[in-house]
């Protein structure tokens, strides 16, 4: 029987900087924390400023989710005031959010969750050839394409939102730039041209056949593109068990439209669908590196602790909802809409689930950019005014690539009183709560394999970027 | 030329940027000016134990290192210890990992306006004490010292911009490689004058509107946001408007004002980011190198010649009024 504990960092492909402390017995992980350790203090930084300037701050705390932190703040002012936004403005703003998450997407398969694969620890295997042609770090040709695809459907942002990341187009009250019908036009081409791209490449089929699949055993068999090689991996190394999480599921539903979110609203626990009474959120902080007590957003306090006390190990703060753990991100979203392959990938809950949901999220998001953009009429105003109040208080809920983000923001005086961020990744990646209940990916990681002579364990990776987490997004 | 790529205090996006080169994509880029990443945090394979290793490599001088960059601020705090961003898995401040690494470097490359100037980081109240790696907004000396030159023998470089466009990026590590970037060749805040020597005001589709002073009142008109709207696109350095963002984009073409993403201290404006501070009703910003008392004369002349055409197209969403045809020579 052996005993011992891991520090595993510097922990690259992901988004910020991530450290995660292992105990192991037996060759499997027994407890695992994590920790984020860098602290920048954005709930602190906008305090005293002009409500509007959220919409220039709050999307600097992430580069890859830069966008949802600019809907977020505009929902938030927007909720604030009282008001709608124009609803062409509103469908421009769903538009460019869907292209962020798209894109996200996209960088996380190739970039950050595939490469791994391609490592020479998994030489032998009768998919790793193709492993390395396709996923090596920064060469393979999977990632190129990627890459390249990706930047051209960024050229939508370009158009629309000046450039990505970090636009300010997007405002309480719409959008900054009408859109003519030249640009739509533009915007559908690069639709077309991404379409055919996830269709040539990612998935080797048409994008309806992938977003039709309601079973495991059909999503086994999808036996083209990209997509199955990544299938035929997770089978040969049992991906669908590893890492399972804690079973529910959040969503603040995303791409609001006149009838409704694209994709659902809601909550999925026990095999149970339910709604979502965002009242029940508090943040614990009682494994945190912070000052205070366990509070709603629209209540809580950011104040670091300088001392770093012990028996805390992160400036992330532990979201419960109803005091419980939940899972956020494409998986969840994908559920709580109840899609059937989703429903079926939720029991699965592991590595396998997650990505599969990704991708899944991939082929149907293309279907609701494409509707977006159809609809968007060009004659009509494409921004509303807005009076932003004195006194008051509001909430922005959004779903970005990794999940659920939430901004409670409060004005007084004419200026931000109180703001405070509740990230997707602070939901998967929160530490313990004072029940000495561990968050999402810490209990996903209890149980994964370490092999002898691991100082960076390979399950341990793979488990940690199915999340596709954003840490500069989880303290901010 | 090998690069070591380490993420500080920052978001993360002028790497996003990065990615956003094209023609060709950034990998094969720098792959064919013999550029190649030691590591870099987005995109290499190495993680944990392997990239510790890796560090002290060059810390130890067995390693040798061409290109440190450093994208986010450096973070002081709290009180002068670094620790609130500790460089996971090591047990050590990123500040102190900046401190040691940098003079083993041939240059080292600030990348993005935190890791120039401290930047959005240093906001309000700085509550995590953030700096740049060698400015303090700007003052010289930030996590490095004032007078710290790189083995290379020039100072830190400082590819300024909240996000970087990426060919800022890429053009000024080509330069490097190429050993074509010398001290002559960064302007005073020691950015590459090859896109600061230029005004985000340069090629900015409302120009014409500009020499009106034909403004927008409210975001969403196409009008001259200078005079309003906290545009300083007059005073920012950048080619944002010359070589565009992800296609055809920049700020300004897509109707919010230009906040000088590329200067120390834009975090501070002084007043929201959106309007513009004026005293008796006149802007209190001119544009660079421009006399008050002649911008005041051309601006009132300017104003009372607007043709009708660009003073209603200046409150409108779009063009309504187009530009007049020329009549049929007889």
């Amino acid at each position: 029987m052996s005993e011992t504990s891991l520090l595993v960092g510097p922990f690259n492909r992901v988004e910020g900087d991530l450290e995660i402390r292992l105990e192991i017995a037996e060759g499997r992980v027994t407890a695992a924390y994590t920790n984020s350790p860098m602290f920048r203090g954005f709930e602190r930084m906008l305090l005293g400023k002009p409500p509007l300037d959220a919409l220039t701050i709050t999307p600097r705390i992430c580069g890859i989710c830069s966008i949802s932190q600019s809907v977020a703040a505009a929902r938030a002012l927007a909720d604030a005031a009282g008001i709608a936004p124009a609803p062409e403005g509103a469908r421009v703003a769903a538009l460019l959010h869907a292209v962020e998450n798209m894109s996200d997407h996209l960088t996380h398969f190739h970039l950050f969750f595939m490469p791994d694969f391609a490592r020479p620890d998994y030489a032998g295997r009768r998919w790793h050839d193709r492993a390395v042609a396709r996923f090596t770090a920064m060469e393979g040709s999977a990632l190129k394409a990627a890459v390249e695809a990706r930047a051209r459907l960024l050229h939508i942002v370009g158009l629309l939102g000046g450039r990505w990341p970090h636009t300010l187009a997007i405002q309480p009250g719409g959008v900054t730039r009408a859109v003519s019908m030249r640009d739509k036009i533009r915007i559908g081409a690069s639709l077309k041209a991404f379409r055919d791209y996830l269709e040539g490449v990612l998935f080797g089929a048409p994008l309806e056949a992938f977003a039709e699949l309601d079973s495991i055993d059909r999503l086994k068999g999808w036996d083209r593109g990209d997509v199955a090689l990544f299938l035929e991996i997770a089978a040969d190394l049992d991906l669908a068990r590893a890492g399972p999480g804690p079973g529910r599921y959040l969503s603040f539903g995303a791409y609001p439209g006149p009838d409704g979110p694209a994709f659902g609203r809601g909550i999925w626990a026990g095999g149970v669908a339910g709604p979502l009474d965002t009242g029940a959120i508090a943040e614990d902080i009682s494994h945190a590196w912070m000052l205070g007590e366990t509070a709603h957003p629209r209540e809580g306090d950011t104040r670091p602790d300088e001392t770093m006390r012990a028996g805390a190990y992160s400036w992330c703060k532990a979201p419960r909802l109803d005091g419980r753990s939940f899972e956020t991100g494409a998986l969840a979203r994908q559920v709580i809409d109840g899609h059937p392959l989703a429903l079926a990938l939720a029991d699965e809950g592991g590595v396998r689930a997650r990505v599969a949901g990704r991708l899944l999220e991939i082929a149907r998001t293309q279907r609701v950019l494409e509707a977006l953009a159809g609809a968007i009429n060009p004659a009509r105003p494409f921004m509303a005014a807005v009076e932003l109040p004195q006194e008051g208080a509001g909430e922005g809920l959004v779903e970005a690539a990794r999940g659920a983000l939430g901004h409670w923001c409060r004005i007084e005086g004419g200026q931000i009183a109180s703001y405070q961020i509740i990230a997707p990744t602070t939901w998967n990646f929160s530490p313990r709560d004072a029940t000495g209940t561990p968050g999402p990916v810490e209990a996903a990681l209890e149980g994964a394999r370490v092999a002898g002579g691991e100082d960076t364990p390979l399950s341990v990776q793979h488990i940690v970027r199915s999340f596709d987490p954003c840490m500069v997004c989880t303290v901010h | 030329m090998n690069i070591l790529w380490l993420q500080s205090a920052g978001c993360g996006g002028c790497t996003m940027s990065l990615l956003c080169a094209e023609d060709p994509n950034v990998l094969d880029l720098l792959a064919g000016a013999g550029l190649e990443f030691l590591w870099h945090p987005a995109l290499s394979a190495a993680t944990g134990a392997p990239v510790r290793r890796l560090l002290e490599a060059v810390i130890a001088g067995e390693q040798p290192l061409d290109i440190l960059c450093v994208e986010g601020s450096i973070l002081l705090g709290p009180n002068g210890t670094g620790r609130f961003q500790m460089l996971s898995g090591t047990g050590r401040a990123m500040l102190e990992w900046v401190r040691e690494l940098a003079p083993m470097a041939r240059h080292v490359v600030a990348v993005g306006t935190c890791a120039t100037y401290g930047g959005i980081t240093s906001t309000g109240e700085n509550p995590a004490d953030a700096v740049g790696v060698q400015y303090d907004g700007s003052h010289p000396g930030g996590a490095l010292a004032a007078d710290f030159t790189s083995r290379s023998g020039l100072p830190v470089i400082n590819v300024a911009g909240c996000p970087t466009h990426p060919d800022w990026i890429t053009e000024t590590l080509l330069l490097l490689a190429a050993d074509a970037l010398s001290r002559a060749d960064l302007d005073g805040l020691a950015r590459p004058r090859f896109y600061a020597d230029n005004l985000v005001h340069h090629g900015c589709p409302k120009n014409e509107f500009y020499e009106y002073k034909a403004s927008a009142r409210n975001l969403s008109q196409i009008g001259c946001m200078m005079e309003h709207l906290g545009c300083v696109g007059t005073q920012a350095v950048g080619d944002c408007n010359i070589r565009s963002w992800n296609g055809d984009g920049s700020c300004t073409r897509a109707g919010y004002p230009c906040i000088a993403c590329t200067a120390p201290e834009f975090e501070e404006p002084g007043h929201g980011f959106t309007e513009t501070p004026k005293f008796a009703g006149i802007p209190v910003g001119l544009p660079s190198d421009m006399p008050k008392a002649w911008f005041m004369a051309l601006a009132s002349l300017s104003k009372a010649a607007t043709p009708h055409r660009i003073g209603v197209n200046a409150e409108a969403d779009r063009i309504t009024v187009p530009p007049s045809l020329k009549k049929p020579k007889p």
